[in-house]
């Protein structure tokens, strides 16, 4: 080869060349020296090529560029320059970025695995006690006390049923 | 309990003497959580992160397993120790590295530990001496459950336990096995083992080295995807990649010892002559020697009860651990005489090789 390979992460000569089978795809990383040794690379607990991946491949979507997730202020090029999200829903703003990185990453593209009940039922409860909260102030805004009391008392009854949440002792 | 109390007390790697450690020395699964509507530690402010270390060390410490357990910030652990917990496999090192608001909680028997605000707020992680992975993931199982019954992980019904990285979406699980693989790495058939593994979706690496030929001939095995399958599939699928890998290394033991048997004694025995007179010992020399010594101990050259000598060595050689028992800072080199000269003290009175009875591979 005339030309010495490049590091994937940055313009150097490349030294490391892994090349990992992920799901019957061939995957070839090279990188510098000090990008592996900042990568983990020989740090094998805390190196994984997938993550490599994500990073030297990700082009940015024109689409998703003043996008911004409402709940933590990361953007499109936060993702680029960490490879990392910055909050649980950055997944729904940046649907349409990570959807297509997911049929090459993984074994498939929906969950099937172990479910959170409790929190899953905690946040129902939430949810629905949100939803009566706003219900019974549109119903005494437009006074239609029948209304209202129906709120209320639905209201009270959720509450009895959300589980408590005793704050544990250390 | 306290970090002092906890390091003179012996990990869970340690304990074992039976032969069912001998090839797969350990088992690990972690799971990654996160808390809703929480910022993930990478990109949380300071008070963020402090916040949610606090929340997730009360909710921890709360659960039953972790009844008197060790809870501390990374900032209370001196270098040291930090270090220490890392050989042990308890912290990794990006956890020991993190500047503020990361702590641990880590069980009395060492088994579980809690890494909050590593990558994700919450990596839950259970080891197991031996090929223990059911009863590994019914620990850690048990544990999560316990958690969510105080915690809102943060999870949507088709993307699963939400990650900071996407590579970790869906059960967030990654389980491993270490194995101690000498002869597929005597007969230079790590290469083929290590490309067949990942065909079939899973990973290896070396434990204390790079690559195939990682000192010591230990290797972790884990799966590499986390969504579209579930917790129990990907245990299942890891289960049958490692019995095969231990037939593998059964099979390339066997043909090492038709092919030449003398070869590999000499190997078993000058290993045993080095640790007992060497004076400068390198980590990496000092993990293949001992790993000699493991393979003696799985042929009937040394009895199965110095198995679990061994496997304290492997860990009390590295240099955290030597620094340790040596009470003081020391330079690597002084570290190679350190090494040395505590490998001598346990091999003098080791029990002798005896290379008669050993003529099957298979312990
Ligand atoms: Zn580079
Ligand atoms: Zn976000």
């Amino acid at each position: 080869m005339a030309n010495p390979l490049k590091c994937d992460l940055c313009a150097k000569p490349a030294t490391v060349h892994l090349t990992q089978i992920v799901n019957n795809k061939v995957h070839k990383v090279d990188l510098c020296e000090s990008c592996a040794q900042a990568k983990g690379v020989t740090d094998p607990s805390g190196f994984s090529l997938a993550d490599l991946l994500l990073k030297a491949s990700l082009n940015p979507e024109p689409s998703m560029a003043g996008v911004r997730c409402e709940q933590c202020g990361f953007t499109q090029n936060d993702f680029k320059k960490h490879g990392r999200f910055g909050c649980p829903a950055c997944y729904e703003a940046f649907k349409t970025l990570v959807e297509p990185m997911l049929d090459n990453m993984h074994k498939g593209t929906t969950h099937t695995g172990k479910i959170p009940q409790c929190a899953l039922a905690r946040k129902s409860l939430y949810d629905r006690l949100t939803k009566l909260e706003l219900d019974l102030t549109e119903a005494i805004k437009s006074e239609r006390y029948e209304d209202a009391a129906r709120a209320r008392d639905e209201i009270s009854q959720v509450k009895q049923s959300v589980p408590s949440n005793p704050k544990p002792a250390r | 309990m306290t970090i002092a109390s906890l390091i003179d007390t012996p990990s869970e790697l340690t304990d074992a003497a039976s032969n069912k450690t001998a090839i797969v020395l350990m088992t690990r699964i972690r799971l990654a959580r996160n808390i809703a509507g929480r910022s993930f530690p990478g990109w949380a402010k300071p008070a963020q992160r402090e916040e949610t270390l606090a929340v997730c060390r009360d909710a921890v410490a709360a659960t039953s397993p972790m009844k008197r357990s060790l809870n501390i910030t990374v900032g209370e652990l001196t270098e040291l120790e930090k270090q220490i917990l890392v050989e042990r496999h308890l912290i990794s090192r990006e956890l020991s590295g993190a500047k503020s608001g990361a702590g641990v909680i880590i069980s009395k028997d060492q088994a579980f530990s809690v890494m909050v605000n590593e990558e994700d707020h919450l990596r839950i992680q259970v080891l197991r001496s031996g090929f223990q992975l059911k009863k590994a993931w019914t620990a850690i199982n048990e544990l999560d459950s316990a958690l969510e019954e105080h915690l809102d992980y943060a999870f949507t019904p088709t993307l699963g336990y939400l990650t900071a990285c996407p590579t970790n979406l869906g059960t967030a699980m990654r389980a491993s096995a270490m194995m101690h693989l000498p002869a597929l790495v005597i007969s230079n058939q790590m290469e083929k083992v290590v490309r067949a593994v990942n065909q079939l979706g899973m990973v290896v690496r070396g434990l204390f080295g790079e690559g195939s030929d990682a000192s010591g001939s230990i290797f972790q095995i884990s799966n590499q995807t986390t969504l579209g399958e579930s917790e129990e599939e990907i245990i299942k699928r890891l289960h049958s990649v490692l019995q095969s890998i231990i037939e593998h290394e059964l099979n390339a033991r066997e043909k090492l010892l038709e092919a030449d048997a003398a070869k590999l004694f000499d190997k078993i025995g000058r290993a045993f002559g080095i640790l007992q007179n060497s004076h400068v010992l390198s980590s990496g020399e000092a993990m293949n020697l001992l790993s000699l010594i493991r393979l003696g101990i799985d042929l009937s050259v040394f009895p199965d009860a110095s198995r679990c000598v061994i496997d304290r060595l492997f860990i009390e050689a590295q240099p955290g651990h030597l620094q340790h028992a040596q009470k003081g800072e020391f330079e690597p080199g002084q570290r190679d005489l350190l090494r040395a000269t505590r490998l001598r003290s346990e091999f003098a009175n080791f029990v002798r090789p005896d290379f008669t009875f050993s003529t099957n591979g298979k312990n």
